[in-house]
């Protein structure tokens, strides 16, 4: 059972749980860049871009997370582009959460009442008040818990990196398997080492949501 | 929204911001114009196009492989939906208990296989038991994960049901599985139906998970056939398969959007499901 305190393997654990968080914080990062921007597009009164918003997300939101991890693998290369296979997943792993991203602030920004921002303009407000003092502060607090859920998806969805030869928990896996160990026991480590890491990205957004909860 | 519904983000336009979102709008489409065409172009540039890379999907053979593999994904895909379904209301009314062991396993199980990446378990479950047959391996994969996760969302459906309804029921003098089954699951399930579908398209997506088992559905197919015709067509295997997919997602969201609005006598309301 003790499988991470033999023969060296601990600092194979290591290397993968560092593997895993940082491919899940850069791709959480672009993630989060690209969201917003999509979402921006399909919230703004340009039909056009509204149009791209709309068309790439049902793109990517109905895509298998595994096709878009071999097509930037086997697809690049094709076109001459040669980026590490990090690159790659990190690339992979933005496009398809971003899409999600994008879903969530939609849906946080349409749970905002009309009224708000008709109270605001009528007390004289400008756009950039109402959109930062009322609009935007509500549609926040609404997003946090499903954005929650998309970024504890993140990290387990990393995992398929490892099977497209990036080195996270999943190698680990993999390489302590071709080593003969137990299988149900090398299981149980990674199981623990993931267990760790959605439970602290999911300690972060209960820490938000108390923060910035209030009593209705 | 077109221009006339108001919006929490901005005023019904006037004529000077009527002209400047024209403005945007030509810019937009000139910049999205651009950007089909780079692609396009750096497709035909490397030959991409070329009829030599398309020749394989002349064949017989290969497009009954595709075919092959759509069937071995709805295959996988209807086990998984019909097994995580079932686990899906144990492991909710199990949760809902009112015996604490009985809870307290039932909330142990469903976190853990929420929390766990689909891939490592289904590896695990490959390497471990189903070397011969990694179908199963998919399958049991996809049900204790996707289980877990519809365990959640049948819980808060129940949980939804206005607290009159199973009291109602109690006082009428049915027993609490009569309450469950007769009362709470049928308006739950309606609720939570679009959820449910949401998470069932989760499910498909997932079924590709099959590739690194080397189980032949969709996606495995793909490599196949790119890595065994000439000229390694893998990109017109990802133009082909791609679509597959995405219509397939796309019927079952319509059917979750139809059932949505065929049910919309009681409050209806839709979760999304996350990644």
């Amino acid at each position: 059972m003790g499988i991470p305190f033999e023969d060296g393997n601990f600092s194979l654990f290591v290397r993968g749980f560092l593997g895993t968080i940082e491919l899940s914080a850069l791709s959480a990062l672009f993630a989060l860049l690209l969201g917003f921007m999509l979402a921006a597009f399909r919230v703004s009164p340009v039909p056009v871009l509204r149009g791209f918003g709309t068309a790439w997300v049902t793109i990517f939101r109905n895509t298998p997370l595994t096709l878009m991890f071999f097509a930037v693998t086997f697809v690049l290369p094709r076109l001459d582009v040669h980026i590490s296979s990090f690159t790659a997943a990190v690339a992979a792993l933005s496009i398809y959460t971003g899409s999600f991203v994008c879903e969530v602030l939609r849906a946080g920004i349409n749970t905002v009442p009309l009224g708000q921002a008709e109270a605001a303009r009528s007390l004289g407000m400008g756009f950039g008040q109402t959109l930062g003092l009322v609009v935007l502060p509500q549609a926040a607090r609404a997003v946090l818990a499903p954005m929650g859920s998309v970024f504890i998806a993140l990290p387990r969805n990393s995992a398929i990196g490892g099977a497209f030869n990036v080195f996270e928990l999943f190698s680990v896996q993999k390489t302590l398997t071709e080593k003969g160990y137990a299988i149900f026991a090398i299981f149980f480590w990674v199981a623990l080492a993931y267990l760790v890491i959605s439970f602290a990205v999911g300690a972060v957004f209960s820490a938000l949501e108390r923060r910035t909860a209030v009593a209705r | 929204m077109s221009t006339r519904t108001a919006s929490v983000l901005y005023d019904v336009p006037g004529p000077r911001a009527r002209r400047r979102y024209l403005v945007a709008g030509v810019i937009g489409t000139l910049g999205i114009a651009a950007l089909l065409w780079w692609v396009v172009a750096t497709l035909a540039d490397q030959g991409q196009f070329d009829a030599s890379l398309w020749d394989a999907f002349q064949y017989t053979a290969v497009q009954q492989r595709i075919l092959d593999g759509v069937l071995a994904t709805l295959e996988t895909f209807a086990l998984a939906a019909a097994g995580s379904l079932v686990l899906g209301s144990l492991l909710a009314v199990g949760r809902l208990s009112d015996h604490r062991p009985v809870r307290a396993v039932c909330t142990v199980v469903v976190q853990f296989f929420r929390a766990m990446p689909l891939v490592i378990m289904i590896f695990a479950l490959y390497q471990a038991v189903f070397t011969a047959k990694p179908m199963w391996g998919l399958v049991i994969g996809l049900v204790l994960y996707n289980g877990a996760v519809q365990a959640e969302i049948i819980r808060s459906g129940i949980n939804a049901v206005p607290r009159g309804q199973a009291e109602a029921a109690h006082a009428l003098g049915l027993r609490k599985t009569q309450v469950m089954s007769l009362v709470l699951v049928p308006q739950a399930v309606r609720t939570m139906l679009p959820a449910i579908i949401g998470q069932l398209v989760v499910t498909l997506k997932d079924t590709s998970l099959g590739y690194i088992i080397t189980y032949s559905e969709l996606l495995y197919v793909g490599k196949l056939i790119a890595s065994n015709s000439d000229g390694y067509p893998y990109i017109p295997v990802v133009l082909v398969i791609t679509p597959i997919y995405i219509v397939m997602c796309l019927a079952l969201g319509g059917l979750a959007r139809w059932i949505e609005s065929r049910g919309r006598r009681g409050a209806t309301r839709r979760g999304a499901a996350a990644a």
